[in-house]
């Protein structure tokens, strides 16, 4: 049984349909990547999956049992299994980043705060940060502010971690370290599904490969089929321009 | 202005100045506990007004009518209104809480946009990562979006107050013994009504004048996440 099943899901934005059935799997530890030209509804798929965005068709399974995206208690219960990553990195300005990492398990799950802190500082010293814990979001670099942003979404202990194109926002010398930190977690065998256009990283850390457009999962597989011998005309078509530049 | 010279030491009394004094403190603790009350209500409203769902249509549609409506009606005729009406319910409820509650009513309308305008200027995306962290929609707005909000909605919010210390001279028409109510009974009394009204206008400067002050030192500590910080840091000493 796979650990994400997403089954023929479909999402609008407002009257837009952006997902028209998708599907694919996700096994524990494993690292998927779905990558695809803009607008094809990558991102939607990590929001339909926090229920960010309505699912107005299929259904998403974790380990099994299906989630009810029309129920909020559902919705919040998948939100402790799955926590996303935003490009914006969107940490609350008005925190330190300690209390960033520390707010939603302490006032939310309710857990201990001497033990959510000790936590805390574990993860921002996993992401390297561990100096700036009494820093406010503004003083920090993108990238830094973008490795805060995933201290503060491990802190939830989510089963399943998504990464909604976490280096797009950032300066070009800011990337490897956020990408350093997700090949660490990758390592450490967290599950992750993320969308990225960081071509050369995704073959590198992905078990699979996901190609989507306009809404629909074009083909799948491992990163080496994906990217040397893609069968379809559109992707073939897609990463002729972009590998080659 | 001879006469005015000659009544100065009949009107400057120590009897004179207390009553002006208590005047000024009923129009000041009026408008304080009012706006204060109102801002409060005013958060409950604009936090009502963004509940979802199609069962809260009524309520949505309630508040924006409320704040639609009592922006557009003078003061005094708010005055009038909540004073018939409290009195059809009861009639043991002095006038100085139905001055109270005519400014209450009339603060609320006002500050609901206020803070409507502030806290719709954190952007969208902040309220998406508390979402997906499962926070209440109560705990977003009060660990997330006010705090991010205050520096738009409170210098505004403290102009609003600051000035209505002045357009609460209306309620003396219902007979509160506010400052302008104070005033017109001395100048019944005989005394000059330059010298009267002059008084009681250097008393309303008086009051607005500091609190403005205060207002504006906030706007500009607001203006920056620095001085943001600063006062933090001042509140937590």
């Amino acid at each position: 049984m796979p650990h994400l099943a997403v089954s023929d899901v479909f999402a609008k934005y407002g009257k837009l349909e952006v997902l028209h059935g998708i599907s694919f799997d996700v096994e524990r530890g494993e690292v998927v990547s779905l990558v695809g030209p803009s607008g094809s509804g990558k991102s939607t798929v990590l929001r339909t999956l926090v229920g960010l965005t309505p699912v107005t068709g299929g259904h998403v399974d974790v380990d099994g049992t299906s989630i009810d995206y029309h129920s909020a208690r559902a919705i919040k219960a998948a939100r402790d299994r799955m926590a996303i990553v935003f490009q914006q990195f969107n940490l609350f300005q008005n925190m330190t980043v300690l209390r960033n990492v520390t707010l939603a398990p302490t006032k939310i799950k309710g857990r201990p705060k001497a033990e959510v802190e000790a936590e805390a500082i574990e993860l921002l010293s996993l992401v390297g940060l561990a100096d700036k814990r009494d820093a406010y979001p503004d003083e920090l670099s993108g990238g830094q502010q973008q490795r805060v942003a995933i201290a503060r979404a491990l802190a939830l202990k989510p089963e399943i971690l998504l990464l909604d194109e976490v280096t797009s926002a950032l300066d070009p010398e800011l990337v490897n370290e956020v990408l350093d930190t997700v090949r660490r977690l990758a390592g450490e065998g967290m599950t992750m599904l993320l969308v990225s256009h960081e071509m050369s990283f995704v073959r590198e850390v992905s078990n699979k490969v996901i190609f989507m457009d306009k809404g629909r999962v074009v083909e799948s597989g491992p990163p080496g089929q994906i990217f040397d011998a893609p069968t379809s005309d559109r992707a073939r078509d897609f990463f002729g321009k972009i590998l080659r530049g | 202005m001879e006469r005015l010279i000659a009544q100065l030491p009949e009107f400057f009394t120590w009897s004179n100045m207390a009553l002006l004094a208590d005047a000024a403190l009923m129009t000041l603790s009026m408008t304080l506990i009012g706006c204060f009350i109102g801002f409060g209500l005013a958060l409950v409203l604009v936090f009502l007004r963004t509940t979802p769902g199609l069962w809260a249509l009524p309520l949505r549609v309630a508040c924006i009518a409320y704040v639609e409506v009592f922006r557009r009606i003078p003061f005094l005729v708010v005055i009038y209104l909540v004073l018939f009406f409290i009195q059809t319910v009861s009639t043991d409820v002095s006038l100085f809480a139905i001055a109270v509650i005519a400014i209450c009513t009339y603060a609320i309308a006002y500050t609901a946009d206020i803070i409507r305008g502030g806290i719709e200027s954190v952007p969208h995306t902040q309220i998406e990562a508390a979402q997906a962290m499962n926070f209440s929609r109560l705990r977003t707005l009060f660990t997330v979006q006010l705090p991010q909000a205050w520096p738009i909605i409170l210098p505004p919010a403290i102009a609003f107050s600051v000035s209505f210390i002045k357009d609460t001279a209306l309620v003396s028409q219902i007979g509160v013994f506010e400052l302008t109510f104070r005033g017109k009974e001395l100048n019944n009394q005989g005394f000059s009504g330059i010298l009267v009204f002059g008084t009681i206008a250097m008393s309303y400067f008086l009051m607005s004048f500091p609190l403005s002050m205060l207002g504006q030192y906030l706007e500009k500590r607001l203006a920056t996440p620095r001085g943001q910080r600063r006062l933090r840091k001042i509140r937590q000493t």
